[in-house]
């Protein structure tokens, strides 16, 4: 059956591309005999699978481009395709030529075969140029009306193709509407493209386009018996959004979904889960609720057949429903053992599970009396043996080879032992028995688990202190060492040999890693207090004087100097302090934030649900510019380097988190990073040099777009401030919100910036009127610049202090964004930008790429950059690039020119840029960053 | 929650591109291939094994199969179910036009890939992934192409799964019923986990379109009808149904009943857990006299009825890695040493019922070991083995009714099988 088309990859390397012109060109316009026309055909054919070849291996076949669609009109359907798929390639880099192809393209789309109609409609709004889109706007209005159903499916989805070039377009020809009508189609597969087309439209669109009423519903639910796989997930999915009116409506809905769950595809089944799951909000009915509940177990179960790939998203997803139902898999915790074979994603996961449903009932067998066992095994008499041996099989596992795998093996135990009371001892004696395999990695594990059990259940085990004791010096991990000090210290008065264990750790303390230095200084502390002998006494010196003098970490500094000074002043308040009674920890197996496990709930089986991350961590397109509000790309951060981290969300995404432990973290603090110490602003503000203290006179102007929040409520006690600078009018302006959320209301508004960079300063007065409780207030700012410059070197930071007649002063950083230094008299002519070009020395040159932006429409791209005082000045191409030429000013005349260099709707945008002062580059980079995202 | 894949990726064993079909223009070819070639060479970190990857801003869900991945990159957020089992359809489409999916089928036919990515997704969307139908008009014989020139109605029907106009001199269904036994017995000898996954395998050679109905001894269906359950009735714990049954009908009155597609498919898998006697029982005894040798003692035990027998036997045994020498008795059937697969394997080729059988192996291990070894990876024992005409659910079929217009007879032919899936022991 296998053909062998291999032979297309096998070309001459001498002069290929002539030679293929040659053959895609033969005989055109001769005349022939028929028998001649067939050979020429299939060689014209050899001609164009040649080149989708060398396409496919990545070479540039563009400049074939006119003979290629030369060869378009033709009956053989094959032949077409091909070329079709070249088109697809190839049209982006070839704009102008691809005009070529569009009356080929119209008279398809008549064809008497539905399936040219439909492939030639497929096809142009696959070709993303601005050219052809409105060419297709006559045969797709023709095809959405098609009586073939093949063609109006392919139609349906060509509309979200459309959109997503050209929205405006799409609505202005009515579009929108054939599409809705296409919900009523009487063909399945047609309805279920036009849901999906109409969701994804309405995902980018601000406003209501596809409202899911009584109606749609109804007849949704009808195509959803009839539709193929694949459309009944696009229904379902969409039709998860539907919120019932009452119970009654819920329970209607359920009850059509239900046979879903049979379905032999896995994403009909999450997906019918996910709907059936979201109508059971509204279900009052207790019984209802439990008869689905046992309905959908045995689905959920035998996803867990299904290929691994699917497994790990069924179990990530498995994780949110037991999370929200934890009653749906209770009985089932034995499918989740982990098979040998299994991969490790998946059994990681299955773990991870079985913590989750790990109870007094299943975890272990010793933990019952005998006629405990007995009783139950008279309610369930074939599964009793299964249901105790959780524990069992974590120890099963812990002996495995796959190290991470191991440790959350221990680790699960550990979770256990916090979680169930009555399993504690257990869980611990089978920890004790895996320490005694002394596999280093086990045993650090372990002990990092017991001294969680011990912070659970003080006073109860400490028996096993001097077993843990043994494994001291084989201890290499930070976190292991820091739990058996924290260990040690704790409980120091009943090891005997408490002071020679820490001494043995202080001959190494200034190389140890910060978190175990701190644990070595309150466990030395602590020694002291409960045993204050000659020993720990001239340990504790040692510890103090390397904690304060010789160490640069902040954290260990500050902790030292609070003990020092304690144990100086009053050790018995030290001895209150530092052994004070601690609280009991809890366990934390179910750790997601209830309103986001809610949000993931909704997104049951997408990428959102796998990585129990808010889904729009995962939207990357570049939406229609109308609903993206400004501060979705206002970096947060006060750093240059932070600037990218909320355009793109991935860093630290490329592994699911694993649970973490609050209650280790609290044991062992991480250290944050050290805040930059805050200049007594006031004290400058006091001295009045440049008088900027600023009354409140004026009434403010309360509109304008979202601002960044600069300092939180919670901060602030109650007085939100939101802040960005702005330039308006030639002006620049610090444009301010506040708002009240205290109990009084809010006066004598006040406000500092310290010197900076750009040295900016406010121009006038700050105009706050009176805030009153639960209002807000907004106002502009107007600021110069050169005023107040620091020196050192180049900052975005911008620090701002503000005071009111009721509350202290409040400080907080701000970030310059860049561009509201460039002036409206940014533009330059092309030969003073040449001039300009050529007179900077190369060094001054510095460019920048950008991977992940896209410019999909040059004009709004330079109308927005326009609108920031950036000026094109030229443009021209090289290969199937784009190089822009732009300008902008700063104050004081400074120019800067600008390089931009990309292939149009795809990704990647490099910057490059010629400026005398070149030091202020990073934030230009920044802000043209911030332009072009926008 | 709208989401669609961006582009489909055929990458070779190293994650280089071999053919690519970019459906949105958002992701870049070149970003891929280099993500995905770095995700593969650090494949021993176990995180980044994971079959759903995110990077900047680009999520990644892949398969492999053979010496080719399979893989969708998507900038929203799409249903990761839906498209890593989409994934999986494309491998079977695949196998269905090339007869097996690899590096070198794919590049003999990439004209034909091309058309069938084409076709089985437009702008990122699943369209349509039954072979059958698809290679009614997207056809790798480039002669043949010329006949076809519209798409076969069942691209768009509601039997979207079947074609008009089949016609068969003889028509026939074979109903093969394959049980898979997984088992896993811990250390202690206990068994921990038992089911049974079924499925009824079906071969239609039908002409028309016939209506079929199909009757089991399922206990719920039986109880509803009222009738006195002659025999053994059983509960099936789940069914998954091909997308030929009809779900709602099933729903309503438990009638499974469907117009097949031609050919073989799955009609119906079904899972139980009640728990079974394990079928094959095997019991070692593995003894380290002295450092320098080992000596394995095991027991297989068929615990099925006499009239059954269990065929094609084979149980793996572990040993250790570093063992040599093997000197093997048996008591029934051959066993060989399999050094790739650190075990011993014994097979026999008959195993009747109520019988037992004894290995006793003997290795040579080296005086010498390293103290600080890492622990070694403790594989169960596996077993594998056939019983046919015997199924461990006792599921039967009652009838299968084939009704066609045209009136025809058709005769069903009805098989039984039990295997073993997932059958584990853990050594202690």
């Amino acid at each position: 059956m296998s053909r062998n088309d291999s032979k297309y990859f096998s070309t001459t390397k001498k002069g290929e591309i002539p030679e293929l012109k040659e053959e895609l060109n033969s005989q055109h316009g001769m005349r022939i005999s028929l028998l001649y026309f067939h050979v020429l055909q299939d060689k014209r054919k050899d001609a164009v699978k040649k080149v989708i070849a060398a396409m496919t291996v990545g070479k540039d076949v563009s400049s074939l481009f006119t003979d290629v669609v030369n060869c378009m009109q033709t009956e053989n359907l094959e032949l077409k395709k091909l070329v079709y798929l070249y088109l697809i390639n190839y049209a982006k880099s070839q704009p102008d030529l691809a005009i070529l192809a569009v009356n080929t393209f119209v008279k398809d789309s008549q064809d008497p075969n539905p399936l040219i109609r439909a492939l030639a409609v497929r096809t142009m709004g696959c070709i993303r140029v601005d050219k052809i889109t409105e060419y297709l706007c006559d045969p797709l209005q023709r095809c959405l009306k098609d009586d073939d159903p093949y063609v109006r499916k392919t139609a349906a989805i060509c509309v979200a193709k459309l959109y997503d070039i050209n929205a405006e377009l799409v609505e202005d020809r009515g579009f929108l509407d054939s599409l809705k009508d296409l919900i009523s189609d009487n063909n399945p597969m047609v309805v279920a493209n036009a849901v999906a087309a109409l969701a994804e439209i309405q995902e980018s669109s601000s406003r209501p386009i596809f409202e899911i009423t009584s109606n749609i519903l109804a007849k949704l639910l009808t195509a959803l018996n009839e539709c193929t796989e694949w459309g009944q997930v696009f229904i379902l999915d969409a039709l998860s959004r539907y919120k019932a009116a009452d119970a009654r409506e819920a329970e209607n809905i359920v009850e059509r979904v239900t046979p879903r769950l049979q379905h032999a595809n896995c994403a009909v089944v999450l997906s019918a889960v996910k709907m059936i799951l979201q109508q059971m909000e509204l279900i009052i009915s207790t019984d209802v609720v439990r008869n689905l509940c046992k309905k959908m177990a045995p689905p959920l179960v035998t996803l867990l057949s299904a290929e691994p790939e699917i497994q790990y998203v069924a179990l990530r997803n498995i994780n949110l429903i037991v999370q929200r139902r934890p009653t749906i898999l209770a009985h089932e915790i034995k499918v989740f053992f982990c098979k040998y074979n299994d991969p490790i994603y998946v059994k990681m996961e299955k773990l991870e599970i079985m913590i989750k449903l790990a109870s007094d009932r299943n975890i272990d067998q010793a933990s019952f009396t005998f006629f405990q066992i007995a009783a139950l095994s008279f309610a369930y008499p074939f599964n009793i043996v299964e249901h105790f041996f959780v524990l069992l099989e974590f120890k099963e596992y812990a002996t495995e080879v796959d190290v991470e795998f191991v440790r959350k093996a221990v680790r699960a135990i550990g979770r256990c032992a916090i979680k169930l009371e009555r399993a504690a001892e257990r869980c611990i004696s089978v920890l004790l028995e895996l320490i005694k395999i002394k596999v280093n990695y086990v045993v650090q594990e372990a002990i990092i688990v017991i001294k969680d059990i011990f912070r659970r259940y003080p006073n109860t085990y400490e028996s096993i202190i001097a077993t843990l004791c043994e494994s001291l010096d084989t201890l290499d991990e930070p976190e292991a060492k820091a739990s058996m000090i924290w260990i040690i210290g704790e409980y120091a008065e009943r090891i005997d040999n408490a002071d020679e264990l820490l001494e043995s750790f202080l001959e190494s303390f200034p190389e140890e890693p910060a978190q175990v230095q701190l644990q070595l200084l309150t466990a030395t502390v602590k020694l002291f207090l409960k045993k204050p002998t000659e020993g720990p006494q001239q340990m504790i010196q040692v510890v103090l004087n390397n904690a304060t003098v010789e160490t640069d970490n902040p954290d260990l500094r500050d902790r030292a100097y609070i003990y020092w000074r304690l144990l100086s002043t009053d050790p018995e308040a030290a001895k209150d302090v530092v052994l004070a009674e601690k609280p009991v920890i809890t366990d934390d197996s179910n750790q997601l934030d209830p309103s986001l496990l809610d949000e993931l709930l909704v997104n049951i089986a997408t990428v959102s649900s796998v990585y129990h991350k808010p889904p729009d961590a995962f939207v990357t397109r570049t939406l229609s510019s109308a609903q993206k509000t400004e501060d979705d790309d206002y970096p947060e951060g006060s750093e240059i380097g932070y600037s990218e981290s909320p355009a793109n969300p991935a860093n630290g995404f490329t592994s699911p988190p694993s649970a973490s432990f609050t209650a280790r973290a609290s044991v062992a603090p991480a250290s944050p990073p050290p805040t930059p110490p805050v200049p007594d602003l006031l004290g400058d503000l006091m001295g009045t040099d440049n008088g900027s203290i600023v009354p409140v006179d004026q009434p403010a102007t309360p509109t304008g777009p979202p601002l960044p929040i600069v300092l939180l409520a919670s901060t602030g006690q109650g007085l939100q401030i939101s802040a960005q600078l702005t330039r308006q009018d030639g002006q620049i302006f610090y444009s301010m919100l506040f708002e009240n959320n205290t109990q009084v209301p809010l006066d004598g508004f006040m406000i500092q910036f310290n010197k900076n960079t750009f040295g900016l300063a406010a121009a006038g007065t700050l105009q706050v009127p009176q805030v009153q409780p639960g209002t807000s207030v907004r106002t502009l700012l107007p600021m110069v610049m050169f005023q107040n410059m620091s020196q050192g070197p180049p900052s975005s930071v911008l620090q701002v202090a503000v005071k009111n007649s009721q509350q202290p002063v409040w400080y907080f950083n701000d970030k310059i964004s860049f561009h509201v230094f460039f002036t409206e008299d940014g533009r330059m002519e092309r030969p003073t930008f040449l001039e300009t070009w050529r007179s900077l020395p190369d060094s001054n040159e510095v460019s920048r790429d950008f991977p992940g932006i896209v410019i999909g429409s040059v004009d709004a791209t330079l109308d927005r950059l326009a609108a920031a005082n950036v000026f094109f000045i030229a443009k021209r191409k090289n290969a199937n690039q784009d190089v822009f030429y732009l300008s902008a000013k700063i104050p004081r005349g400074i120019p800067l020119l600008i390089e931009l260099t990309t292939v149009v709707g795809s990704p990647g945008v490099k910057c490059a840029i010629k400026t005398p002062s070149s030091e202020l580059s990073p934030f230009f980079f920044e802000a043209i960053e911030t332009l072009l995202r926008s | 929650m709208a989401g669609a894949a961006s582009a489909l990726f055929l990458l070779d064993i190293k994650g280089r591109v071999l053919i690519w079909r970019d459906y949105r223009g958002d992701v870049s070819a070149v970003d891929a291939e280099r993500f995905f070639t770095k995700l593969i060479e650090k494949q021993a970190d176990p995180q980044s094994q994971d079959p759903v990857v995110h990077d900047n801003g680009v999520t990644y869900m892949f398969i492999q199969h053979s010496n080719v991945y399979l893989m969708i990159a998507t900038r929203q957020n799409c249903n990761a179910a839906s498209l890593l089992f989409f994934l999986h359809r494309i491998v079977d489409v695949f196998k269905h036009y090339f007869e097996e999916l690899e590096e070198e089928s794919l590049r003999d036919n990439f004209v034909v890939v091309y058309e069938l990515l084409d076709e089985i997704m437009d702008f990122g969307y699943p369209q349509y992934t039954e072979a059958q139908i698809l290679s009614e008009f997207i056809k790798t014989d480039a002669y043949r192409m010329e006949v076809t020139q519209r798409p076969p109605m069942a691209v768009t029907n509601a039997v979207s799964w079947r074609s008009e106009g089949i016609n068969y001199k003889k028509n026939e269904v074979f109903l093969d019923v394959v049980e898979n036994v997984n088992i896993l017995v811990n250390s202690n000898g206990q068994i921990i986990r038992s089911d049974v996954v079924g499925a009824l395998k079906m071969r239609t050679y039908l002409s028309g379109m016939p209506e079929c109905k199909l009757g089991l001894n399922d206990r719920v269906l039986l109880e509803a009808q009222g009738r006195a359950t002659k025999g053994k009735a059983i509960d099936l714990e789940d069914i998954k149904f091909h997308q030929c049954v009809r779900l709602a009908r099933f729903e309503n009155d438990r009638t499974i009943s469907f117009i097949p597609p031609d050919g073989s498919f799955d009609l119906m898998t079904y899972r139980l857990s009640t728990q079974v006697k394990p079928l094959i029982w095997v019991e070692a005894n593995v003894e380290k006299h002295s450092k320098s040798r080992i000596e394995i003692m095991v027991k297989a035990r068929s615990q099925f009825k006499e009239r059954s027998t269990a065929t094609n036997v084979e149980i793996e045994l572990p040993v250790p890695v570093d063992a040599t020498n093997p000197n093997v008795r048996t008591s029934m059937g051959a066993a060989s040493y399999a050094p790739e697969k650190d075990a011993l394997v014994w097979k026999i080729r008959s195993f009747p019922g109520g019988k037992e059988y004894m290995l006793r192996a003997e290795f040579r291990l080296p005086s010498i070991t390293d103290e600080e070894a890492t622990p070694e990876r403790k594989a169960p024992i596996r077993v594998k083995f056939e019983i046919p005409y015997f199924t461990v659910s006792g599921i039967q079929v009652r009838y299968l009714k084939i009704i066609e217009k045209s009136g025809y007879q058709a005769l069903p032919w009805v098989r039984y099988i039990t295997m073993a899936g997932e059958y584990e022991l853990r050594l202690i």
